[in-house]
């Protein structure tokens, strides 16, 4: 180390240190947007279906159809509205005051009775595929479950010729939040890492003050190590935020370890500090860093890293994609170390991942940044 | 010495020199254009002076100071700072200069002495010598009463004195100064000019010092004149002078008035360079002969009187050269003739307040500008100026007060009110990526004009600006001078009776700035009312009265000759602005309080 060195990185931490507490915009950045981001998706966003709308006419309120139709008021996915006839459900389908029909015609008791399969109607709004899908599930399980009663109530098993036996692991009620919470850690720490880190920079071209440190004493290294720890540290303390509410105010369970856990996010953090460099080493103005870092990293972050969208469903192109994306790996270690465990397996190939893309962008990072304007 | 150019001076050895330059070039790439910034640029700053590097914007200074500084490297020549081989070793010669970029590296969040600590750190200043230091930077500065202030809260002159103290840290041996004093209030520049002085004689430093205003080159032990990327003359102040000696005149007339007599003095054969200073017009004369008899036919009345030779005469004689007369078109005619103000209050202004959150932008500021007049806001950056011409013009809320522009409230007032108004902003604001004809077509129907009349106005925009040959040129391709005079031709095709101007020549060279101050001239002749804000000293001299501002309040309000007389001390008329604006600020109550 040149003599000096441990002075200069000290005064260019506690000059960032300052610029933080003092600056408003960066304490939302690293702070106010996770915990928004956390509770929107904790609270707002869920994937399942529930207490979905549907529209509920029963032709002739026979004994086996009152039965059947009763499944769904006791059911917590749906809240049926019960209606007349299938023209006023229609409308309401129409109107989105519901999100699909389930239609007994007049017959139904009589074919029921006659051993004949009895005509339900299902119409569901394709408008919200996923909704959609979900609908048609849950009133065909509800439609088994039926069955398999009344041929309990008759002292008969049902013939059928599978019986499909359904468990979930490491996520029994299938809550989303289980999932989301932990997939929102890599999309705030994408944040922190490349958008404050590519701002805060872009800032110092903008002020002119890049002008007046790159004249003085401090070395590449040195004016890079000023930047990477102060927000290294200030990325940390947001997963620390995040990680405190996951557990205490969403009760996601880890199962894995934690130290782990922030070995793996640590190494995520510097990737996304790589990145947030490297799109400073290109590009001069606030307003264009954080254009150039949303659609780089975190739109990825949140699209393509499989915390939304199952990567395996994606087209083939698009599945080669993500794996340039390192969010992707961050999120599979999130998701495994929080509902699975330290399953090896999947943490090594994806910290290997992680530490590669560390490496390739602080490595260019430290070959593009020169000290001249040039 | 009779070459046009001035000789470099050329006593001292390589060994000696804190700065050498060998036939440096560079240029740049800008929308794969190749821009040629320096061209074969040689000279030596000799140690333990002041060297002044003049030129106007444009000139080529901030790359020189940038090469030196090793943050650019040329595409050919040599430089060595300090005896250190300026490309090959740049963090070397970082490590022994002292480097203040133009619009200097505070941080304005962090505070003065928090600023100070940041570059002792980068600098590797032994914390055992800060205090000591610290405390004679900021006696020198004046600016122990502000430790604990943020750096953003300073004023504009405050903060340049700041960027000194923070390059000063650790005492370099060569300080290159990038424009520390363009935009400062003249009584901070005066200041900075004795910080550096002092650094000069008490630390024995080589300084490099660069500026775009002409007048600080007297205050120079050497200057180094830069134009167009090449050094026009490299000597001492008064030998550049001292070649314009016996040209220099001061002519007034009891009969015309000033703008009148100007006109015609500089449309005579014998007069180079004519310029209006106060009631007087300054003439630089085409030869050394006696101008008295020269100028008698034109009339016998006039008082002439020989001035000593400045070095802005220097310039002027050496680039007008004897090419002068350009065929350009000074004069602009606009065909609506009478003004239905004539005699009245064009724009007044009664206790205008801006707030900026709990910033008092503009405070009570009153004044009334009369119909067909010249009227200048001048003050240093910040002062306010430009929000009271936003705020006039109707493109910023008023916090307080009322104000007219042609006896209505822009704010408020229709459309229709704003074809009265022509409008040139500080920054070239005409869209760059469109051809100089497209421009001038939609602009002529965003202020209304249609058919045969937009036609008309168009080409008279286009003849009288001289702006055909760049008819299909994109704009923001075009030479400065040009830019700006698409401009003014944008806020004229209209025909307005009040033209706003907001630093109108900031930016632009010395012969550029005449030349738009001679339009100016002929649209006040037509009627046409100015209202003008600029942080030029001397451009004051041009109007017919002006209101001098600082710090969101106006100081002063008369004629120039007025304010001179009234604040110009011991000198009274015969003061520069310069010395009356510094006088009025030292004795303003509101700013020695905060001092």
């Amino acid at each position: 180390m040149k003599p000096g060195s441990l002075l200069r990185i000290t005064g260019m931490i506690r000059k960032e240190c300052l610029q933080v507490i003092r600056d408003p915009s960066s304490i939302a950045i690293a702070f106010f947007l996770p915990l928004l981001l956390l509770l929107i998706f904790g609270y707002g966003v869920s994937l399942d279906a529930k207490n979905v709308p549907i529209a509920l006419v029963v032709e002739q309120p026979g004994a086996q159809a009152l039965s059947f139709s009763g499944g769904f008021y006791q059911s917590p996915y749906f809240a049926p509205v019960p209606m007349l006839s299938i023209q006023e459900a229609e409308t309401a389908l129409r109107q989105s005051k519901v999100d699909g029909i389930v239609w007994l015609r007049a017959n139904f008791d009589r074919e029921y009775l006659n051993k004949e399969s009895p005509p339900i109607s299902v119409i569901v709004n394709g408008v919200d595929a996923n909704t959609a899908r979900l609908v048609e599930g849950y009133v065909q399980g509800i439609w088994f479950g039926w069955l398999e009663q009344e041929a309990e109530r008759a002292g008969k098993k049902l013939r059928s010729p599978i019986q499909l036996e359904q468990r979930i692991w490491f996520n029994p009620q299938v809550r989303s939040t289980l999932f989301l919470v932990p997939g929102v850690l890599a999309v705030i720490m994408t944040l922190i890492g490349a958008l404050l880190t590519a701002l805060v920079i872009a800032r110092e071209w903008e002020r002119g003050t890049m002008e007046a440190l790159l004249v003085t004493r401090i070395s590449v290294i040195e004016l890079l190590l000023g930047k990477l720890i102060p927000y290294f540290i200030l990325g940390m303390g947001g997963l620390s935020l995040s990680l405190f509410m996951a557990k205490f105010l969403f009760h996601v369970p880890l199962r894995g370890s934690f130290w782990l856990l922030l070995a793996t996010s640590a190494l995520f953090l510097l990737v996304a500090l790589g990145m947030g460099l490297f799109i400073s080493t290109i590009v001069r103005s606030q307003f264009v860093a954080a254009l150039v870092a949303l659609v780089s990293t975190f739109l990825p972050a949140f699209i393509l890293s499989g915390f939304i969208f199952d990567i395996q469903s994606m087209p083939l192109v698009i599945q080669g994609v993500t794996h340039l994306i390192a969010a992707r790996y961050y999120v599979s270690i999130l998701q495994t170390l929080f509902l699975v465990g330290d399953v090896w397996g999947v943490i090594l190939p994806n910290s290997a991942a992680l530490l590669a893309m560390a490496v390739i962008f602080l490595g260019l990072v430290y070959r593009k940044t020169r000290k001249n304007l040039e | 010495m009779t070459g046009p150019f001035v000789s470099p001076v050329s006593d001292s050895s390589p060994q000696s020199a804190a700065l050498t330059l060998e036939q440096v070039s560079k240029t740049f790439l800008v929308d794969k254009k190749r821009i040629t910034a320096l061209t074969g640029v040689s000279c030596t700053i000799r140690p333990q002076r002041v060297t002044g590097l003049i030129g106007p914007d444009g000139a080529g200074k901030t790359t020189l100071m940038r090469l030196c500084a090793g943050l650019l490297t040329p595409d050919q020549g040599r430089l060595t700072a300090l005896a250190i081989d300026v490309v090959r070793e740049p963090l070397k010669v970082q490590a022994s200069i002292g480097y203040m970029p133009q619009r200097f590296g505070l941080y304005e969040d962090l505070s003065v002495q928090e600023n100070m600590d940041l570059y002792a750190d980068l600098q590797g200043v032994a914390a055992a010598l800060r205090p000591e230091r610290y405390a004679q930077l900021l006696a020198m500065s004046g600016l122990e009463g502000f430790r604990r202030r943020l750096a953003g809260r300073l004023s504009g002159g405050m903060k340049q004195k700041l960027g000194l103290v923070c390059t000063l840290v650790r005492p370099p041996r060569l300080l290159l100064l990038d424009e520390p004093t363009v935009g400062v209030d003249p009584v901070s520049r005066r200041e900075l000019w004795e910080i550096v002085y002092h650094l000069v004689e008490a630390e024995g430093m080589s300084v490099l010092l660069s500026t775009a205003y002409l007048d600080e080159a007297e205050r120079c032990a050497e200057v180094v004149l830069m134009h167009h990327g090449q050094i026009l003359g490299h000597d001492q102040p008064e030998a550049f002078s001292r070649q314009v000696a016996g040209r220099t005149w001061l002519v007034r007339s009891p009969l015309l008035p000033k703008r009148t007599l100007q006109r015609e003095l500089s449309q005579h054969p014998a007069v180079l360079d004519a310029l209006i200073l106060g009631t007087a017009i300054r003439v630089v004369a085409q030869g050394q002969g006696d101008l008295q008899r020269e100028l008698a036919p034109l009339d016998p009345t006039l008082e002439i009187t020989a001035v000593a030779p400045r070095f802005e005469d220097y310039f002027v004689a050496t680039l007008k050269g004897g090419a002068r007369a350009t065929a350009l078109n000074n004069t602009i005619t606009l065909q609506r003739a009478g003004n239905r103000f004539a005699g009245q209050d064009v724009i007044t202004a009664d206790n205008l307040v801006r707030r900026f959150g709990d910033f008092l932008a503009v405070d009570r500021v009153s004044f009334r500008v009369h119909s067909g007049e010249i009227f200048g806001l001048l003050g240093a950056n910040g002062a306010g100026k430009t929000t009271t011409f936003r705020m006039l013009c109707g493109l910023l809320p008023i916090s307080g007060g009322h104000c007219t522009v042609a006896g209505l409230n822009l704010r408020t007032a229709a459309a229709a009110a704003r074809a009265r108004i022509g409008y040139m902003a500080q920054k070239f604001s005409l869209y760059g990526n469109l051809t100089v004809l497209q421009n001038l077509k939609f602009f002529s129907s965003a202020y209304g004009l249609q058919g045969a009349r937009r036609t008309a106005q168009i080409d008279w925009a286009l003849a009288t600006f001289d702006l055909e040959q760049f008819l299909s040129s994109e704009s923001q391709a075009l030479p400065l001078g040009f830019k700006q005079r698409l401009a003014l031709a944008v806020a004229l095709m209209h025909e307005p009776e009040v033209l706003f101007l907001d630093e109108p020549t900031s930016g632009v060279d010395p012969l550029a700035r005449r030349e738009f101050w001679t339009q100016i001239n002929s649209l006040a002749d037509q009627g046409v009312t100015v209202l003008v804000t600029t942080h030029f000293m001397e451009e004051a001299e041009y109007c017919d009265r002006l209101v001098i501002m600082a710090e969101g309040q106006v100081l002063a309000e008369g004629t120039p000759e007025d304010v001179k007389a009234r604040y110009g001390g011991a000198k009274g008329p015969e003061a520069t602005m310069e010395e009356a604006f510094i006088s009025l600020l030292e004795t303003n109550p509101q700013r020695s309080a905060a001092a």
